[in-house]
């Protein structure tokens, strides 16, 4: 076991895919030389050469496309979106190409691409830099979505993605790059947890709190604070937003009758939205309140300095625990 | 007309103007202002580069033109009257087929057809001077060149019918499945050709080919304005891929001139993004096949991307589901069928003694009889079963996708329940 910061061990697991697989290769700006604006891609350049690290014109849909093009050829591209923001330029070749490519040659072209997004907010950013985007992938069918949220996984699952037979849309919460914790860089990725399997971060009895990526850290804390206040909380890491392991929230709230998510993003037709839909069918009759969202407004992204009115953070998410215990009158302040 | 006209030497007209100018010229029907003895030119590199002259070998009347430096890329087929014939026989069946698909279309038996016609020339000329391993991506109307690659004719039209969204395995023929976003296929193309390069530097021929493969990419004058394509040209460019852009100017984005596209001529983008250029006569099938293998040989040989303008024209309605009556006029068209691809080369094999009143008959019946197996092989085609659209969604196993499935299989069976209650 190693500390290191997940911007790190991403580092790691991309130069372990690129060490095992000649078929990969890296595509991105400014990914090269400067090691990404991140430094998740530093010196894997000088290590495997330019023809395997790209540096690319600034063109995302270009970034995109050639990856078809790569991917079509037999090669496994992983390409990096430099800000959330960037991705939409991308789209149509994510949706209408990537994502459908498979169905629509009844099987003949897989694409193998993984697209790398750092993601979130609550960096002080510029506009374009603070977006979370995930529930538009996760619409789109043909496409796998993860999230993660600490070092081990960032280690683990990136290389699970570019091993996978399907595009992988990869959110890196861009908040937690320089968040350090243990990794196993010698642990073999088939004892690893499956890509789409969500885990316990934190066991619990009362309320059920579901997150991922970014928040996962802000939920753990949550708690923490809230088992000082006689509160049990489950925190669940998410970890893939599509196909969502709905499985495993539902045996969670199965026990606990309650159920918070959390996320950056907006509040409407938003991945919690899914997460709550689906634990009310599946659990209608153990649930002992409404689930509840906690979530980004439906607001465009605000300048820095108001961010963390919208962004949420630990007192909303207890906010939330409070409203599904019955502690506040959820009609008054639900959105 | 954009395509042809020297607009890079007039004394700086604005867009708007040219754009007005070029419209004019569409309507008085001008199909390209410009006699047959400019387009047949010669010299080193005969300025086919700059995009100011048109390669032409055959003028509208069949009469052929010497052309040193296009003619050395046809020396095997002037020296082979079965090439020859085979061109015009491919031109007149990818003619039939398209004939026989609109007529699939009015009765009902096709729910949309995008036409082919008048662009014979440019799509078999240039797919005849591919290699079995160069690799092959275009739009949605580049039936000529399926064929000619071994598309079985059904297959072209299975799509058109609603029965699957690709008619056919891409790595089987070396041709992706037809791109129905306009342009957006262009950067696969590139991506393609970077992967032969990569395949070459590391020793390792991934695909079919020994590291000289090329691609080629198909669309129209109206991609030429999609974002997409112009990535592409830029990505192309930087890695000097093997790739030839093939642009065929049919004058028509639906009811959008090229005008609307573009002041300039088409080609004339080429050199801003650092693209070699060539205009060509689209509806002379020679002249097409001599600057692809041109523009293909230049990409195998580490010269980089071409980008061809192939002016024709688009004959036909954009799909069977437009009316061109509103926004073109019947003398345009007329002066396009003057200057028709097939009756053009039959001509010139005519005059030449190969095209026999016999060779002529067994084209005609070789079209004839393809005509009748594809409408043999569409109505034979079954519909896929239902559960079907849940396949090849995700290549590898997915739970919540086989769930859906599973519930709406119920679904189903529900109703064969009924049908068997209805049934006793």
């Amino acid at each position: 076991m190693t500390a290191l910061t997940l911007a790190k061990a991403l580092n790691l697991g991309l130069r372990r895919a690129l060490a095992d697989d000649p078929s990969v290769v890296l595509l991105g700006e400014d990914i090269g030389r400067l090691g990404g604006v991140f430094r998740v891609t530093d010196g894997l350049q000088a290590e495997f050469g330019p023809r395997r690290v790209m540096d690319t014109p600034l063109a995302e849909a270009g970034i995109l496309g050639t990856a078809v093009g790569l991917a079509y050829r037999g090669y496994r591209p992983v390409v990096e979106i430099q800000f959330d923001g960037f991705v939409y330029v991308a789209f149509d070749q994510i949706v209408s190409q990537v994502a459908r490519m498979l169905a629509r040659t009844a099987g003949a072209v897989r694409l193998p691409i993984t697209i790398r997004i750092p993601v979130g907010g609550g960096t002080g950013a510029a506009e374009h830099h603070s977006e979370s985007p995930e529930a538009y992938f996760v619409h789109t069918a043909g496409l796998r979505v993860v999230e993660v949220a600490s070092p081990q996984d960032a280690y683990t699952v990136v290389q699970q993605a570019i091993a996978c037979d399907d595009p992988v849309v990869f959110f890196e919460p861009k908040r937690r790059y320089y968040t350090k914790g243990e990794v196993d860089t010698e642990a073999a990725l088939a004892d690893a947890a499956p890509m789409g399997a969500a885990r316990v971060v934190v066991p619990g009895s009362d309320v059920t709190l579901v997150t991922y990526g970014g928040l996962v850290a802000t939920a753990v804390d949550a708690a923490t604070a809230a088992a000082d206040d006689g509160v049990s909380v489950e925190v669940i890491d998410l970890r893939s937003l599509s196909p969502a392991d709905h499985d495993t929230v539902a045996a969670s709230v199965r026990r606990t009758g309650r159920l918070v998510v959390a996320h950056e993003g907006p509040h409407e037709a938003g991945v919690g939205a899914e997460i709550a839909a689906t634990a009310t069918e599946r659990c209608f009759e153990y649930l002992e309140a409404a689930p509840v969202r906690v979530t980004g407004h439906d607001i465009p992204y605000p300048p820095a300095k108001l961010e963390k009115h919208h962004v949420p953070d630990l007192d909303r998410i207890l906010d939330g625990v409070d409203r599904v215990l019955g502690r506040v009158p959820t009609g008054a302040v639900a959105p | 007309m954009p395509g042809i006209t020297d607009s890079t030497t007039r004394d700086d007209p604005s867009p708007a103007e040219t754009a007005r100018e070029n419209l004019t010229a569409h309507e008085a029907g001008a199909p390209d202002g410009r006699s047959a003895d400019e387009g047949a030119h010669e010299g080193a590199d005969g300025g086919t580069d700059r995009g100011a002259r048109t390669v032409r070998l055959l003028d509208p009347d069949g009469v052929r033109h010497p052309s040193p430096e296009h003619d050395r890329w046809l020396t095997d087929v002037d020296g082979d009257d079965r090439a020859l014939l085979r061109l015009l026989e491919d031109m007149v069946v990818v003619r039939r087929i398209d004939a026989e698909a609109t007529a699939l279309q009015r009765q009902g038996e096709l729910a949309l057809w995008p036409p082919v016609l008048g662009q014979e020339a440019a799509q078999i000329g240039s797919a005849h001077a591919l290699r079995r391993d160069d690799f092959v991506f275009g739009s949605y109307r580049e039936h000529g060149v399926a064929f000619v690659r071994g598309v079985a004719p059904v297959d072209l039209l299975r799509e058109w019918r609603g029965l699957v969204t690709a008619g056919w395995n891409p790595y089987a023929v070396n041709v992706a499945t037809p791109q129905v976003i306009v342009g957006g296929h262009a950067l696969h193309g590139v991506g393609y050709a970077m992967g032969i390069l990569a395949d070459a530097e590391r020793g390792d021929a991934a695909g079919s080919d020994d590291g000289t493969a090329a691609v080629i990419s198909y669309f129209g004058d109206g991609a030429m304005s999609q974002g997409a394509v112009n990535e592409a040209f830029v990505f192309a460019a930087t890695w000097s891929a093997p790739v030839v852009f093939f642009c065929q100017n049919n004058q028509w984005a639906i009811s959008e001139p090229v005008a609307l596209q573009s002041p300039v001529p088409l080609v004339a983008r080429a050199e801003g993004f650092g693209l070699a250029g060539v205009q060509v006569d689209g509806n002379d099938v020679l002249a097409v096949l001599a600057v692809t293998r041109a523009a293909l040989h230049r990409a195998r040989t580490g010269g980089g991307p071409t980008l061809v303008e192939a002016v024709t024209y688009r004959r036909g309605p954009h799909t069977t589901a437009d009316d061109p009556t509103r926004y073109r006029g019947a003398a345009e068209v007329e002066a396009w069928v003057r200057r028709d691809p097939v009756d053009r080369f039959a001509a010139y094999l005519r005059d030449r003694g190969v095209l026999t009143d016999a060779a002529d008959a067994h084209v005609r019946d070789v079209a004839d009889q393809v005509a009748a197996a594809l409408r043999t092989d569409l109505a034979a085609s079954p519909a896929p079963p239902p559960l079907s659209i849940f396949e090849h969604v995700y290549a590898q196993p997915h739970p919540a996708l086989a769930a859906q499935r599973d519930a709406y299989a119920q679904y189903l069976a529900g109703f064969a329940d009924d049908v068997a209650d209805g049934a006793r």
